[in-house]
């Protein structure tokens, strides 16, 4: 009982971390229909940054604003290079991956002098200060503090993403995926609508680095292997999950659905699976759940040679 | 108002496929026309608006509106005064909004779209007396997906959008054209409606000869790249609609509707 518990609170807390990288990806993958590969290095990005921010006495929770807004900025060029130098969404993806890859290791390496890895294990983190300190460490003997302070974060930036949804400017967003003629003839450059979803998505990605390394303890470059197909994963079967409850937001769909992920993941590992099989389960996951979502006509997944028409 | 000067428009240049449209073409439409225009598949007219409206660029000449050249100008820009509704029902409006979604974004179509509530409830009966004008009960339908209205439902709303905001002119291409016939007899009937009230400077591309002989001060007949029948409204008349179908066989093409 204990054991599966403990899995349980596990399975909340790191489902709750990734959401809201999931939440970004709901913005670029299915609202703006592009499947945006940026994120394994914005997501790296944003926790090696904050690491070594934090590493310098830095407020956690100021690097959790910064590093949603460097991962904005990231966005914003593969915006460009998509809207401006027409280069398709994939490649955009992997040029701004491949940039990712020097940046945070340059980052390291001057904020480290010299190491791969960031580690802040004694340091401040959202999770051991301030808001966080105020939550008893564990509740009837199970951890759960990461968690509360997880879902509070999760429940904030859901609400502030739906209301975003509901403005002039979230709206213009939703129709340029949806239908960008008709954006145009509204007198709008639709361009400029993409790059902003682009950005947020990306702050999302940054935003979810930093919460999982303040948890951690530290960051590295690896933490970004797999954050795309993690990410799509949670939003497909989020959505496809959920499509019949009508009442419920596509957000909500999306938060748990990243729940749901990473709960068949810790029920793999719990079972007996080698982790180094890990990755491969995770693409297995994701396949099903395209394969799933294809009958339920999910959208936002078409090729990337349709939405760079 | 909308001048079109010594155009040419060539596609596929430099290839076998290489198509001559427009070798110097010009178009003028004067402020309060409503010009329908004519003519068979591939004659150019579909290419004409997008001359118009800035989704194509012409090879040489240029574009005037009231004076300035706009020629460079992008579509989204010219959009702002412009209003437009495509042959394609799905392309005026956004299937995955509710009407009222998609006429608060219209309606908001000249400001900026900013971080405020794009509905603002004191709008909405004005959106409903802009929708009950076209007698589809659309009005009492406002939180629907318009994904899931028929073909005419939504290019009636998608003339409503266009023109719910000030323009200067419109421009119409083969918009009932996707529509049944009497769906088509009734959404010509309200866009002639709007354009006189509004008073809109109006093109129309139209496969209805019958369409454009009723509607409009001035009938243009297109056949590849060329202006072969230019009629005001009491030429048109006079006309008749038997001498425009013999002029339309004589060019050998088949007569919609
Ligand atoms: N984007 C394009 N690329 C290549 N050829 C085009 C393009 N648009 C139109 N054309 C060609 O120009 C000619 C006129 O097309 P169009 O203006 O659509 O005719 P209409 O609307 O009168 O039926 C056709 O021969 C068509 O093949
Ligand atoms: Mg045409």
């Amino acid at each position: 009982m204990n054991v599966i518990l403990n899995i349980l609170i596990v399975t909340l807390e790191e489902g709750l971390m990734y959401a809201l990288m999931a939440l970004g990806v709901y913005i670029t993958y299915s609202i703006l229909d592009f499947p945006d590969l940026s994120v394994d290095g914005t997501f790296p990005l944003g926790a090696i940054l904050s690491g070594i921010l934090i590493m310098k006495g830095v407020n956690p929770w100021l690097c959790l604003l910064i590093a949603f807004a460097v991962g904005m900025l990231a966005g914003t060029v593969t915006g460009l290079l998509h809207v401006k130098l027409k280069i398709r969404p994939l490649l955009c993806g992997i040029l701004i991956y491949t940039c990712c890859l020097s940046i945070n290791l340059v980052m390291l390496l001057k904020g480290t002098g010299g190491k791969a890895i960031a580690t802040f294990f004694n340091k401040d983190t959202i999770f051991n200060s301030s808001l966080g300190a105020l939550i008893p460490e564990s509740i009837g003997g199970y951890y759960l503090r990461t968690t509360i302070v997880s879902l509070i974060l999760v429940i904030v930036c859901k609400i502030l993403l739906d209301l975003y949804l509901k403005t002039k400017s979230g709206l213009l967003l939703r129709a340029t995926g949806d239908n960008e003629k008709f954006v145009t003839m509204l007198g709008q450059d639709n361009g400029v609508s993409k790059i902003l979803g682009l950005a947020i998505g990306n702050g999302f990605a940054a935003l979810a680095g930093s919460v999982v390394a303040q948890s951690k303890g530290s960051a590295d470059q690896q933490m970004g292997v797999g954050m795309v197909v993690l990410a799509l994963a949670s939003v497909i079967i989020g959505l496809s999950v959920f499509k019949k409850v009508s009442f419920m937001k596509a957000t909500t769909m999306v938060i748990l659905g990243s729940i749901l992920y990473k709960g068949c993941l810790s029920i793999a590992l719990a079972l007996g699976l080698p982790t180094e099989y890990l990755k491969l389960l995770m693409a297995l996951i994701f396949t099903a759940a395209l394969v799933f979502s294809n009958g339920l006509g999910i959208k936002g997944r078409r090729t990337s040679d349709a939405s760079a028409k | 108002m909308l001048q079109l000067n010594n155009i040419v428009k060539i596609f596929n240049k430099g290839t076998v496929d290489e198509n001559v449209l427009f070798n110097d073409f010009s178009f003028n439409v004067n402020k309060g026309d409503f010009i329908s225009v004519i003519g068979s598949n591939g004659s150019g007219k579909t290419t004409l608006l997008n001359l118009a409206c800035g989704t194509m660029q012409p090879d040489s000449g240029s574009v005037i509106f009231e004076g300035k050249d706009i020629t460079k100008v992008s579509e989204y820009k010219r959009a702002k005064f412009i209003g437009r509704v495509l042959q394609d029902p799905r392309m005026g409006t956004c299937g995955s909004l509710s009407i009222l979604e998609n006429m608060a974004l219209s309606d908001n179509k000249n400001k900026a779209y900013d971080l405020s509530p794009v509905i603002n409830k004191k709008r909405v009966d004005h959106y409903k007396t802009l929708l009950e004008q076209c007698g589809m009960g659309l009005e009492n339908r406002m939180g629907v997906k318009v994904g899931s209205l028929s073909g005419g439902q939504r290019q009636a709303l998608a003339l409503i959008i266009a023109t719910m905001t000030d323009i200067k002119m419109l421009i119409l291409d083969e918009h009932t054209a996707a529509l049944d016939p009497k769906s088509s007899e009734t959404l010509m009937q309200i866009t002639d409606k709007i354009v006189k009230e509004k008073q809109l400077t109006t093109l129309m591309v139209t496969h209805n000869l019958r369409f454009a002989v009723e509607y409009g001060n001035r009938m243009v007949m297109m056949h590849s790249g060329n202006a072969v029948m230019n009629l005001s409204e009491e030429e048109k008349k006079q006309t008749g609609i038997d001498d425009i179908l013999d002029k339309f066989n004589e060019i050998s093409i088949e007569v919609g509707n």
